[in-house]
């Protein structure tokens, strides 16, 4: 298995923002040759962090800041450290990502509040701090481990 | 947001002519789908085949249009592919849609 360097890519926020740092991202880990498996929860784990940050850190596009992603390959899978400078997490603590019931009328159906979940489901050691003022998210991706 | 509308034998049809449906186009993607749906036949079928990704909001936005059909009107998906069949598995939407593997498949299915 190929060993890749640590890297860190780093976006000015936006909607289209996030789709350009997910392709950054999932360019810079080309090397690992992951699975379609492996990349599909990379970039969905990510998808779902960076949309956050535009949606909840950043909810005024027009003074939004800038987010980091910086990831380090280990035994035990890719370490990523995703900081912003936008509004602290509510709590000062991540979502505990329930799955909303799908076992309901179709007008009650959740139509949002997946995206936690699905971090939650498929990151290990999700782990938030706010740093002055920096909101740090940790989590591991167990890929391309070796 | 591109999608392809045909109608075949009481199916409305519409296939996404996208790689994504994610928060970036995910509220145009509910807008189209109501233009497309608004009338028609009871059952559409989404053919999915060509999209790589949906996040949260693209799954969002599927759902809502489903929502928007009514309880009298069905909605199944076609085709998808390895990482959008994983998000409806894991948020256990798999089980509020028919799900078809091809485009065929579900035609076959649902013509009979």
């Amino acid at each position: 298995m190929a060993h890749l360097p640590p890297f860190e890519i780093s976006v000015k926020c936006s909607e289209l923002a996030v789709r350009d740092a997910l392709e950054q991202f999932l360019h810079a880990l080309q090397p690992l040759q992951l699975s379609v498996e492996e990349a599909g929860t990379v970039e969905l784990v990510l998808a779902e962090t960076l949309n956050n940050i535009v949606e909840h850190a950043y909810p005024d596009p027009d003074t939004a800041g800038d987010f980091t992603v910086a990831c380090t390959h280990q035994k035990d899978g890719l370490h990523l450290q995703i900081t912003d400078q936008g509004l602290a997490m509510p709590d000062g603590t991540t979502p505990v990502g329930q799955c909303a019931s799908v076992d309901v009328d179709l007008d009650d159906l959740p139509e949002g509040g997946f995206g936690w979940f699905l971090i939650q489901g498929l990151a290990k050691d999700v782990s938030y701090q706010r740093i002055g003022p920096d909101n740090q998210l940790t989590m591991r991706l167990a890929v391309a481990v070796h | 947001m591109q999608l392809f509308t045909k109608t075949e034998e009481q199916l409305r049809i519409v296939s996404v002519k996208e790689d994504r449906i994610d928060a970036a186009v995910a509220l145009e993607f509910k807008d189209a789908m109501r233009v497309e749906t608004e009338d028609g036949p009871d059952t559409v079928v989404l053919d999915l085949s060509q999209v790589q990704f949906i996040d949260s909001s693209g799954l969002g936005a599927i759902v809502a249009a489903m929502k928007s059909l009514g309880a009298e009107r069905k909605m199944a998906l076609a085709g998808l592919t390895p990482t959008v069949e994983r998000v409806f598995q894991l948020t256990r939407m798999d089980t509020v849609f028919s799900v078809f593997s091809t485009l065929d498949g579900a035609l076959a299915e649902l013509q009979h």
